[in-house]
């Protein structure tokens, strides 16, 4: 069948007709598992293996807050390759480039399904490359802390990378030789998995305060090391320097200012891509010479909203992962600086989650359509590089929703006919920022009016698809294969594209 | 009239691309300094193509070739023919390269049926400094541009932010040029990140009588483009008196804000006002 973004659906499976689809739906929420005391201590990984009895064809989670610094994901995998298990389900938050052992087991067809927010690097090529045997599972955040809080997404046991515990099984990111910060995309995990294992380097007699409940932990296997903390880092997390993004940045923050989007107590979000933190410089120097507090920032956190924070620009940021190792050291010292978990983060069916109480969000894109469609899962050939992560939700929740892009890179064109996978429908995105002009979605009437004397160079979607088109020449269009290796799942569980096998 | 000049490389096909795109009145296309010598004919390859086969063109174009002297000059001018260049910035001035480059500017207007392409006099030299005055009255010459790295290395001198050690050359190139009625350029500053002492610079130029400034990072254009821009109040003050005169036709003096309004500063207002209209300020 065709869904709500003119793409095609297997008839068995749910289709995404609108965003605001759930609006209609009811929550469905498991039982959370069953309240313990008592949590085992184990001597290693393997153990854990044994002591759960974890066998083929079963589901085990991680989350990726460590990012490219995580060991734990790599080292449940050496284990699932010694004992040979087949057909697992693995459902990590996100998958980095140094996940290399998985792109091993699924060549192998120990894991033949995975559920995952993010993908890049040799997995993402692998997958791409029709080696999965069963199915990719691409959700948002938010839409992640749905699927297992309905039971959509059964957990077996879920590994929990966490950077310090107690004796009593309770967890924290904030300190520790391997801290990462807060833990916010795997508090679904903590409370819905049937087990619940913490592999932790640093181990404490008692801790005041935590983010994962003991309660809900089965066991802790103290491990030499959980990963390398400086892995958090992922190199897009620093301002940029070239001109063309600045430019950019300079115009969409104008353009905000422009629509008097910031103004006391204010919220907003970014990516954390360069062009995006160039953004939240020029937005700071305007709260600064106007003299504006916001209310809060949300999402991945990086040293730029620390840096607000301090500065008393934001009253408070909301954290569901710490980007940079400033982010992680303010999570540890400054209570304004507030731990959130995925769910509350963009769960459609989370009582006002953060997402929704936004004023604006900027964000990047891969590729953009004549119908605001935003792809940020493949490329324009198809291949996996990234995922929704939290675009879809925050789209979705903030009342302005800016897309910024260089209009080409490397002289292809970022505005297409169609995109080649839909992650975040076009209705949900408001605005488009290049650095030769500025697209306004059509049904948002309102701040076409507001932009329309503000001097800003104001063009149609289209015009900008034929402005760029006139510079680089029209690509060749490319079909994608017959074959189907996964789907993009839109945040309330329908599905909104097809993932292709790459030719 | 402009306030801008970006220098862009001319190897760099990402930067020629998007050379519409930034907010200066005018690009420098470099085939010179910032071309490595393993570079020249690519980088003038390269311009050839986007003269030739672009979509969108900055609105003033400067070419900025190689000297006279140099093996490169003639192949350079080549570009000339496609019509898109409103000025040459010749470097190392001084009156003997302008005689060269003037007689092939002659003949390609010529033979190729081009409109007059102006000079703009780079001074970089102390011989060019000590020429200044013969330069600028060149029928060629629209504008001299103070190369002040150059000089001070060959004058084996610092460069400083404050300037001090350019002060001498800088009055040199804004007397010859406001004495013969072209623009004084001011030297491009080298900081890219450091907004304040970009600005501190650009003032300390314009109110040395420089009337425009060279960038070398798109990120110096804003504050460039405002320091060299009438500030608001002098725009409403030049206003008030050009409305005064209109009432007081003919009176050689006239007062505006309690002060006396005669004819130097009535072409004070008139200059404003025509660079307030050409910088779209009002």
């Amino acid at each position: 069948m065709i869904n709500g973004v003119n793409r095609f659906i297997p008839d068995n499976l749910n289709s995404f007709k609108t965003s605001d689809s759930y609006l209609n739906m009811k929550r469905i929420l498991i039982n959370k598992k069953e309240k313990q005391f008592r949590t085992v201590f184990l001597n290693s990984i393997e153990s854990a293996f044994d002591y759960f009895k974890i066998k083929s064809n079963q589901c085990l989670s991680f989350h990726h807050h460590l990012r490219n610094g995580d060991s734990v994901l790599q080292q449940v995998c050496e284990i699932v390759k010694k004992r040979d298990l087949r057909n697992m389900h693995f459902a990590p938050s996100s998958i980095f480039p140094s996940y290399t052992n998985l792109a091993d087991l699924i060549l192998n067809e120990n894991v033949t399904n995975i559920h995952t927010n993010y993908i890049n690097g040799r997995v993402a090529d692998v997958i791409g490359q029709g080696y999965l045997k069963g199915k990719l599972i691409m959700n948002t955040h938010g839409g992640r802390a749905r699927a297992i809080e309905s039971g959509d997404l059964k957990i077996d046991v879920a590994f929990l990378a966490c950077p310090t515990v107690d004796k009593f099984g309770n967890g924290t990111g904030a300190f520790g030789p391997s801290a990462c910060g807060t833990l916010g995309y795997a508090i679904s995990d903590l409370q819905y998995a049937k087990k619940v294992v913490l592999i932790t380097d640093n181990l404490v007699d008692k801790l005041d305060e935590y983010q994962f409940d003991g309660v809900y932990v089965d066991a802790v296997v103290v491990v030499d090391s959980i990963g390398n903390s400086n892995g958090i880092v992922s190199g897009t997390t620093k301002l940029t320097k070239d001109p063309i993004g600045l430019k950019i940045a300079k115009d969409c923050a104008n353009m905000i200012n422009h629509l008097g989007l910031i103004k006391n107590n204010f919220s907003m979000q970014t990516g954390a891509g360069k062009i995006s933190l160039a953004v939240v410089k020029y937005i700071k120097d305007i709260m600064i010479n106007n003299n504006i507090t916001g209310s809060f920032a949300s999402g991945g956190i990086t040293k730029s909203y620390v840096d607000l924070l301090n500065k008393g620009l934001f009253k408070a940021l909301y954290d569901v992962q710490c980007f940079d190792l400033d982010a992680v050291k303010s999570y540890n010292i400054n209570d304004k600086h507030i731990a959130m978990s995925a769910s509350k983060y963009g769960n459609p069916f989370e009582k006002d989650p953060i997402c929704n109480q936004l004023s604006f969000v900027i964000l990047g894109a891969t590729e953009i359509d004549l119908d605001y469609n935003v792809n940020v899962t493949t490329d324009s050939w198809g291949n996996i590089i990234g995922g929704s992560g939290g675009h879809a939700d925050i789209a979705y929740g903030a009342n302005v929703t800016i897309i910024i892009s260089p209009l080409f890179k490397s002289r292809i064109p970022i505005i297409k006919e169609k995109v080649f996978t839909v992650t975040t429908p076009g209705s949900d995105i408001d605005i488009l920022v290049t650095e030769r002009g500025i697209a306004v979605n059509p049904k948002r009437k309102d701040i076409q009016n507001t932009l329309k004397n503000s001097g800003l160079p104001i063009y149609t979607i289209k015009e900008l698809y034929e402005i760029a088109h006139s510079i680089t020449g029209v690509p060749a269009k490319i079909e994608h294969s017959n074959r189907i290796i996964g789907y993009v799942e839109y945040r309330d569980g329908t599905y909104i594209d097809c993932i292709y096998q790459v030719d | 009239m402009f306030r801008s000049l970006l220098f862009i490389p001319s190897n760099n096909p990402s930067m020629l691309q998007n050379a519409d795109i930034f907010s200066a009145d005018g690009i420098i296309f470099d085939l010179e300094d910032s071309v490595d010598i393993s570079e020249k004919d690519n980088a003038r390859n390269l311009l050839m193509n986007y003269f030739n086969e672009g979509v969108n063109y900055p609105s003033l174009i400067v070419l900025r070739i190689n000297p006279v002297d140099t093996e490169f000059f003639l192949s350079d001018l080549e570009l000339l023919k496609t019509k898109k260049v409103k000025y040459v910035l010749l470097p190392k001035t001084d009156n003997r390269s302008l005689v060269v480059l003037d007689k092939y500017l002659c003949l390609y207007e010529k033979e190729f049926k081009l409109n007059e392409i102006k000079i703009i006099a780079l001074t970089e030299t102390t011989n060019s400094i000590i020429e200044i005055n013969q330069i600028a009255k060149h029928k060629r010459v629209e504008g001299i541009l103070l190369g002040a790295e150059d000089l001070c290395s060959e004058l084996e001198i610092n460069r400083t932010n404050k300037g001090e050690e350019i002060l001498f050359a800088r009055s040199k190139v804004i007397y010859a040029c406001t004495a013969n009625n072209i623009i004084a350029i001011d030297t491009p500053n080298t900081l890219i990140d450091n907004e304040e002492l970009i600005r501190q610079d650009c003032l300390n130029a314009k109110n040395l009588g420089m009337k425009a400034k060279t960038a070398i990072h798109p990120n110096q254009l804003e504050i460039i483009n405002k320091v060299f821009s009438p500030s608001k109040n002098e725009i409403n003050w030049a206003i008030k008196v050009i409305k005064e005169k209109n009432k007081n036709v003919n009176k050689g003096a006239f007062s505006v804000e309690g002060k006396m309004i005669d004819k130097p500063l009535l072409m004070k207002a008139e200059k404003i006002i025509n660079k307030a209209k050409s910088y779209h300020l009002i």
